[in-house]
């Protein structure tokens, strides 16, 4: 049999030759998309009521990790190396569905878009997203950060196995939350496309997956009561100069963020840097889980719209079908047993 | 009799004048104006919400028990006069009997009781508020039920790409009225949660218009030729959450829902 993955992959090498000249173009127009558009003449366009201009539909798909990498030790990479790192990040990627494997034969991850090289990719040439502590990693844990953790690893336990029962699955399978709204909000593997909107004295940002808008009041509002605890939290913003500064807490504690607790505060930078990029920084605060705050600075690109209606629930078969396979898969086991015993 | 003739003319002529001002008043609260945006446009920025019973039922109907006997009085249907013009659905016979069906079966089948998402209309007057975000490209009605968003598209308008929950709603202004046309429908959500439903060929067209700062009068006009016989028309008011503090919060009803979808899918202790 023939896979013609392969094939094309084998052929592909053959061409490198007479594709080195193309190659160096590619680089540099690699390095061009690289470096991120810093034009300080760059004047923020404004909606009709005045408030500096986000709107549009953007992407923060990264191959960047939030991490530095342990084999790495300096903040940038050149363009070259970003290239490289991006092109092993993504051969990474699509090796989930390698050719020849059952996850290829059931879904290949590129056709369908669950990867990312369909995306708009927000490409950085920073090494971690995490610029502070400037070793690009995440501060050390305290020790009731420790304990919470401990605790955690206990629940999951008594969840059972993946397949015991719908709660012991990931959020994300729950189709109850994913990656991309936080905040903060994160490249969520596939879809990572946001639509911000304005209206006066409101920013709303509209994430794909699972339609989660976030409605952030610029009113200079008081944060409600404690026992109101969200998901996502409860965000409250204002403009300083161009910059959207959004501050958000009341988080429920239930979809941690690299481990964050319920007393979790963000704070997040959005800037629009050029007609096509907003800046996008944010710093965690969670003094039950780190020893001292931390702060990443991200890019949003500008991609294509519209966004589609991802229904993820109602359309999650593969959750129900899971369980529905555990179960025959025990209900087999069992009668096996009694066969042998009654042998 | 000419004595009586005459004194009657002034009782006519103040009847008329009576008749003329009640039409002048009448068509008043229609031409209220609405604030404007900073771009001109009729300003319907806020949060929103029906106060009427059409969820349990867009058709009138009488206060009922509860559809779960635990609940009692607290889970018992409100009455209401209903939202439809003409007072009863123009079904086709076929689709009264699933109609029935659904009715009969609404804790299995009603979408909402599985926290899928609402659909139109019946996003608009589920007990919930709504938030209206207006830009000039995009009118966003941000539900607080199950996070459900619907995007008006005023400028790049495109036929809908697939079928949906939501539906694909393409808006434009009429004077004083918000027009939305949205199409695209899949054939999965319901008008309510006695068993009103329509089909994929489902056609909404509403109009959001100002009856004074706080209130909005929303109608639509539905068509679906292969459930009923003609289109019809719902209204209602809607009206102005004034809370200096209203937002809409998270009703993430999905983790609530999984016992009920999933709970006898758990393994089972070993005997």
């Amino acid at each position: 049999m023939i896979n013609t993955k392969t094939t094309k992959r084998t052929k592909a090498t053959k061409r490198v030759g007479l594709l080195a000249p193309f190659m160096t173009l590619m680089i540099f127009v690699t390095s061009v998309m690289f470096v991120s558009a810093q034009n300080p003449a760059y004047k923020t366009p404004r909606t009709p009521d005045g408030q500096p201009d986000l709107q549009g539909f953007w992407s923060n798909a990264t191959y960047t990790p939030l991490e530095r990498p342990d084999n790495v030790t300096k903040e940038f990479y050149t363009p070259e190396e970003a290239l490289a790192a991006e092109k092993t990040a993504a051969a990474r990627e699509n090796a989930q569905t390698e050719p020849g494997t059952t996850a290829d034969v059931h879904y290949d991850f590129t056709q369908f878009g669950l990867d990312r090289s369909q995306a708009t990719l927000a490409r950085s040439l920073r090494t971690s997203l995490i610029v502070d502590p400037k070793n690009g990693k995440l501060p050390a844990i305290t020790e009731e950060g420790k304990k919470i953790l401990a605790a955690r690893s206990e629940e999951a336990k008594k969840l059972g196995g993946r397949w015991d029962s719908a709660q012991a699955n990931q959020l994300d399978d729950r189709c109850i939350i994913m990656a991309g709204p936080g905040p903060p909000m994160m490249d969520a593997a596939y879809n990572s496309n946001y639509q911000i909107v304005q209206a006066p004295g409101y920013v709303m940002i509209l994430t794909e997956m699972i339609h989660d808008a976030r409605i952030i009041p610029l009113d200079g509002r008081p944060q409600p009561p404690a026992a109101v605890r969200q998901w996502m939290g409860i965000s409250r913003g204002r403009w300083e100069g161009d910059t959207l500064v959004i501050e958000t807490t009341n988080f429920n504690g239930k979809n941690p963020f690299r481990g964050s607790t319920e007393n979790m505060k963000v704070v997040e930078r959005l800037r629009r840097a050029s007609d096509d990029t907003i800046e996008y920084n944010f710093t965690v605060e969670d003094r039950s889980m780190w020893v001292r705050p931390w702060s990443a600075e991200a890019v949003m690109r500008k991609t294509m719209g519209p966004l589609f209606e991802h229904a993820c629930h109602e359309g999650n078969y593969g959750l129900y079908n899971t369980l529905v396979g555990a179960r025959l898969d025990e209900q087999k086991a069992r009668e096996s047993a009694t066969k042998k015993d009654s042998k | 009799m000419r004595n009586s003739f005459v004194s009657r003319v002034p009782v006519v002529i103040v009847g008329a004048c009576i008749a003329v001002a009640v039409a002048l008043v009448s068509a008043q609260a229609p031409s209220y104006r609405a604030p404007r945006t900073a771009d001109g446009k009729p300003n319907f920025n806020g949060i929103w919400q029906a106060i009427n019973s059409a969820n349990y039922d867009i058709e009138a109907h009488a206060a009922a028990p509860s559809p779960v006997l635990e609940l009692g009085a607290a889970g018992a249907i409100p009455g209401g006069l209903g939202i439809v013009e003409g007072g009863t659905l123009p079904y086709r016979p076929e689709a009264l009997t699933k109609r029935n069906e659904n009715r009969a079966n609404r804790l299995k089948l009603d979408p909402e009781v599985k926290c899928y998402l609402p659909g139109v209309p019946r996003a608009t007057y589920m007990p919930f508020p709504f938030q209206i975000i207006q830009s000039q490209k995009h009118i966003m009605l941000i539900h607080e039920y199950a996070s459900a968003v619907r995007t008006i598209y005023m400028a790049d308008q495109t036929e809908a790409p697939a079928d949906s929950w939501m539906g694909w709603s393409n808006g434009r202004w009429e004077g004083e009225s918000l027009v939305v046309d949205t199409k695209g429908f899949n054939d999965l959500s319901w008008f309510d949660r006695s068993g009103n439903f329509h089909s994929d060929a489902l056609h909404v067209v509403e109009r959001f218009t100002a009856r004074s700062a706080d209130t909005l009068n929303y109608e639509a006009t539905i068509e679906d030729p292969k459930v009923f016989t003609r289109p019809f028309k719902i209204s209602m008011p809607l009206y102005r959450r004034v809370e200096p503090n209203a937002q809409i919060l998270e009703f993430r009803c999905v983790e609530f829902v999984e016992d009920l979808l999933y709970g006898h899918l758990r393994k089972q202790p070993s005997q």
